[in-house]
């Protein structure tokens, strides 16, 4: 299998694919960071997945004769001002924040990629109207215009993605291009619009592949930012609405209690402490892998 | 016998400034024309200008009888390829050869690529074992032929050919010349090189344009290269500044 995976002389498409993934998934499992970084997302994904499962009780079920409780065997991370057991609800919350994580990705990532790269190819005044733009939504503070957004269009979850999504694509954008404007005048781009590519085709097949590994270092180093601004916003009230277990707003419902139950507020606060971590670690591993420079020698 | 190029009274420029003025030759089918020249004397220039990369030109252009256009052209593509200069920055780099020979037939939708493929590869002389390797797995004369394979996907009659030595070293240098040259005969190919090396187009070409300063200075069979007999003083001159 290994021989396989190393071949320089592979004999399929697929084996050529396998192989170079192999190669940076190694590099990237040489990095003890990079690893942990693995692990704590791996670990959101499991728990997220089998929620129903890890979960001693149900995330919602409130039972006013436990209300407060200190961490206990019992109780893991305590209860809270309901009864609720906290422990069951930062499991149910883990797929809140992986869904937040996922769609605001999936969103923004795809669109400032495109965005980029249109104005780094094109250049001129495509260039010049789409950089303005992004320039305009760039010079805004993330949380503040997430904030109007959500205003705008009402509390909850979804608007929540949305807003953060349109705050998040116009730094990919910027990379994109700039990243873009590296290559847009190589040969292998003369060439293929000499074998009567269209731009659109040049774009997608020829410039987009070689951003995306840049692109997935930012998002994955982004990530922790973009859960900071959705908890952020669930404390402010904007994000997820009770009683959907989101760390923010739990964070925010324990103000009241910090200092005599401290526990209520802390507990999904290390949650999300650790998430975002793990995103970092993860994004900082990736950067080592993929990073063009080194990835012409791997 | 139309001309596969002819081109008349050129001018070509660069947002503006005129680096190309009244070029005016024409390459006959089957034939392998050569530009010299120092550098900055144009001579990529009209190359570009023919393949349509360089869209700001006045003057006659047409290809096989045919009057050109200016940019790049989905069927001029068909008869009329290019080999660039660097081997290292003409290939994808996270594409494989593979994947890099299937695209010219992937954009003029042309089926049997398995076979096509193959067949490039053995034409130009790459064992099938390179098929899937990515371009930083293979030197700089295997790149350059991976390359020259895809010029000749689409099965062109005419090959625009930009030092396509000139950045590899001299043994490698020797081994693609003699490619082309076996390619040309074989697939019966009009080559229009672009070079600074007299030895290499006194080994490729039928005739060859003096280029200086932007214009051409003097059109002598390649006998001239041998003898040296050239009649204008600047191709004298480049005559005796490469050893001839």
């Amino acid at each position: 299998m290994h021989a396989w995976l190393i071949s320089d002389s592979p004999a399929s498409r697929l084996q050529a694919s396998a192989g170079r993934f192999y190669r940076a998934g190694g590099l990237l499992l040489r990095n003890p960071l990079a690893v942990a970084g693995v692990l704590i997302i791996g670990l959101l994904i499991v728990t997220a997945i089998f929620a129903p499962w890890i979960a001693p009780e149900s995330p919602v079920g409130q039972n006013l004769s436990n209300r407060l409780l200190p961490p206990s065997a019992d109780h893991w991370m305590g209860t809270d001002e309901l009864g609720r057991d906290i422990f069951s609800r930062v499991i149910y919350g883990s797929r809140i924040t992986l869904m937040i994580v996922a769609l605001v990705a999936v969103i923004s990532a795809p669109l400032g990629l495109v965005i980029g790269a249109i104005s780094g190819y094109f250049g001129g005044w495509t260039d010049r109207v789409l950089m303005g733009l992004t320039d305009v939504f760039l010079s805004m503070p993330k949380l503040i215009m997430a904030l109007a957004f959500v205003a705008a269009l009402g509390p909850g979850i979804e608007n929540a993605i949305i807003a953060i999504a349109i705050t998040a694509w116009p730094a990919y954008a910027r990379i994109a291009r700039a990243e873009t404007l590296t290559f847009r005048n190589a040969e292998f781009v003369s060439a293929t619009r000499l074998l009567g590519a269209s731009h659109l085709r040049i774009i997608f097949a020829h410039v987009l592949p070689l951003c995306t590994s840049s692109m997935i270092v930012r998002v994955t180093l982004d990530m922790a930012g973009i859960i900071l601004t959705a908890a952020g916003l669930g404390f402010l009230g904007l994000g997820a609405q009770p009683p959907l277990p989101e760390w923010g707003a739990m964070i925010s419902r324990g103000r009241v209690f910090i200092l005599d139950q401290w526990w209520v507020a802390t507990m999904p606060g290390l949650a999300i402490i650790l998430v975002s971590l793990g995103f970092c670690f993860l994004g900082d591993g990736l950067r080592d892998v993929l990073d063009p420079k080194s990835a012409g020698k791997s | 016998m139309t001309a596969a190029i002819s081109l008349n009274n050129l001018d070509i420029s660069y947002s503006g400034t005129r680096v190309v003025e009244g070029v005016t030759f024409d390459v006959a089918e089957g034939e392998s024309f050569a530009l010299v020249g120092e550098s900055g004397s144009g001579k990529s220039t009209v190359l570009k200008a023919i393949a349509g990369l360089a869209p700001e030109w006045s003057g006659e252009m047409s290809i096989l009888g045919q009057p050109r256009g200016h940019g790049p052209d989905k069927d001029l593509a068909r008869t009329c390829q290019m080999v660039f200069q660097d081997p290292y920055g003409s290939l994808h780099p996270r594409k494989t050869v593979d994947a890099v020979l299937s695209e010219p037939l992937a954009i003029h939708g042309l089926g049997n690529r398995s076979e096509r493929i193959e067949k490039a590869l053995r034409d130009v002389g790459l064992d099938r074992r390179f098929r899937f390797r990515y371009p930083h797995q293979m030197s700089g004369g295997q790149r350059q032929r991976v390359a020259i394979a895809r010029a000749l996907m689409l099965e062109p009659k005419i090959m625009l050919l930009d030092e396509p030595t000139s950045a590899l070293d001299v043994s490698v240098q020797a081994e693609i010349l003699n490619l082309l040259k076996r390619l040309r005969a074989e697939q019966n190919l009009t080559y229009l090189l672009v070079s600074h090396d007299l030895p290499v187009v006194g080994f490729m070409c039928d005739r060859v344009a003096v280029m200086t300063k932007g214009r051409i200075v003097e059109i002598a069979p390649v006998d001239a290269l041998h003898h040296g007999d050239f009649t204008d003083p600047y191709s004298r001159q480049l005559y005796a500044a490469s050893g001839g």
